[in-house]
């Protein structure tokens, strides 16, 4: 198989995946838990191949999302490709953080995606006033060394560059 | 997202891209399908014949009320000829079965397996067994998204069946809980009271039933009784939902008879935006 459409596979397989987790209903007790797949998987793979994924394709995703889950259309996309693009500004930093500074700065990164959410959720008048709305960052945050060792050992696997 | 949200120009684009969704929650929906399916094959003998025996019985007691119902309701045409308003019953419905995808955090909204291929429309009303479940907000060809009475931004008419006292009825984001706005301290409303939709608003056909009152707490000083109620539909459990087609004059009646006996405070469907 050709290198390029070896990498889209790839791409294209871990976000479909991503966004299932996303859609899959949990028990009541455990919703607020919910990490953010899918936001965690495109920044890994910002951080790992920025010339591939950027912006463009974070919009994209955003949307989908928006359509899934029955969001304003745009708000995801909007959230998604900001943090794209922070993402992508400081992808070579990050990238040399020990795994822990690593899980930090995904952690902030996705309160900057949820408090663009919590902006545009306000605006239309779905107002969220719990705590209970911030749990995903640091779930995400826990869970990122963990996620970031799998993917990457997916990408040395199919040998993505 | 202005567009979105005050004009609904992007329907369109929501519904084409709802069309590349649907598999991927097909496929999310499917081990629970499964699972459904397999409970349903390898029940035994003995727990089919004792369902079958108690929905023979359940089936006995319903038409046996039904009866009854089919005089009412004849009587109740009657009287409405007398006062000159003609009330149609008898509005089409359509089964219809969730599909179990995960949905916008603290918003309530679920997703149904028929769309705009079936004639769902914006705005339907979503039943189930026990009373008004929500409405349709947005529709695709093969699904739609269905808002349920409990979501924030979701208000809907009400009145109590005792005395015909009318409210409207918002959601708090709670799944077990409704609000009544607009309850006078002197008004008549008990705990325990019934509310059936007033059909007020054009929306939702006059008298399913909403919810039932939980809690009345007057405080002296306030304007309005502070009133909430427990929706009647198992919002959390109902896998089967029908959806409604009303009889297009029902609404428009019901907005006349409310004219005609007050000067009725009719209040928009949804709330307004601060």
């Amino acid at each position: 198989m050709r290198i390029e459409a070896r990498i889209w596979l790839v791409l294209l397989t871990s976000f479909l995946l991503a966004l299932m987790l996303v859609m899959l209903p949990l028990p009541d007790w455990a919703t607020p838990f919910r990490p953010e797949w899918l936001a965690m998987v495109l920044i890994y793979w910002c951080l790992a191949i920025p010339e591939r994924v950027g912006i463009g394709i974070a919009w994209s995703l955003g949307l989908f999302l928006d359509v899934s889950s029955g969001a304003i259309l745009g708000q995801y996309a909007l959230s998604y490709a900001t943090m794209a693009f922070f993402t992508l500004k400081l992808h070579q930093r990050i990238r040399v953080f020990p795994l822990w500074q690593q899980a930090m700065t995904v952690m902030f990164l996705i309160i900057m995606h949820q408090v663009i959410v919590l902006w545009v959720k306000g605006i239309i008048g779905q107002s969220i006033n719990t705590l209970a709305y911030w749990l995903p960052s640091v779930v995400s945050m826990l869970l990122w060394p963990w996620l970031f060792l799998l993917l990457r050992n997916i990408r040395r696997h199919f040998r993505i560059a | 997202m202005f567009a979105d949200h005050r004009q609904h120009y992007l329907e369109d684009v929501r519904s084409a891209l709802s069309i590349v969704v649907y598999p991927l929650q097909l496929l999310v929906n499917a081990p629970f399908k499964a699972a459904d399916w397999a409970s349903s094959e390898f029940r035994t003998h003995e727990r089919l014949m004792e369902d079958n025996a108690r929905f023979s019985l359940e089936n006995l007691q319903l038409r046996a009320q039904l009866q009854k119902f089919d005089a009412m309701e004849n009587e109740n045409m009657r009287l409405r000829e007398l006062l000159e308003s003609s009330f149609k019953a008898g509005d089409r419905v359509l089964i219809t079965e969730l599909l179990r995808v995960n949905m916008e955090p603290y918003t309530h909204q679920i997703i149904l397996n028929k769309g705009s291929r079936q004639e769902v429309f914006v705005g339907q009303p979503v039943i189930d067994a026990e009373g008004i479940m929500g409405q349709v907000v947005h529709v695709g060809p093969f699904t739609s998204t269905v808002m349920l009475i409990t979501d924030p931004n979701h208000a809907l008419p009400v009145e109590v069946n005792r005395n015909g006292l009318r409210s409207i009825a918002i959601g708090t984001g709670d799944l077990m809980q409704l609000e009544l706005l607009y309850i006078p301290p002197n008004g008549d409303i008990k705990v325990g009271d019934l509310l059936v939709s007033s059909g007020l608003g054009g929306r939702f056909p006059p008298g399913y039933p909403v919810a039932t009152i939980t809690q009345v707490d007057i405080k002296p000083g306030q304007r309005f009784a502070k009133v909430l109620a427990e929706p009647k539909a198992e919002l959390q459990r109902t896998r089967e939902l029908l959806l409604v087609w009303p009889s297009p004059t029902q609404a428009s009646n019901a907005l006349n008879d409310a004219a005609s006996n007050t000067a009725a405070d009719i209040k928009p469907e949804k709330k307004a935006i601060p």
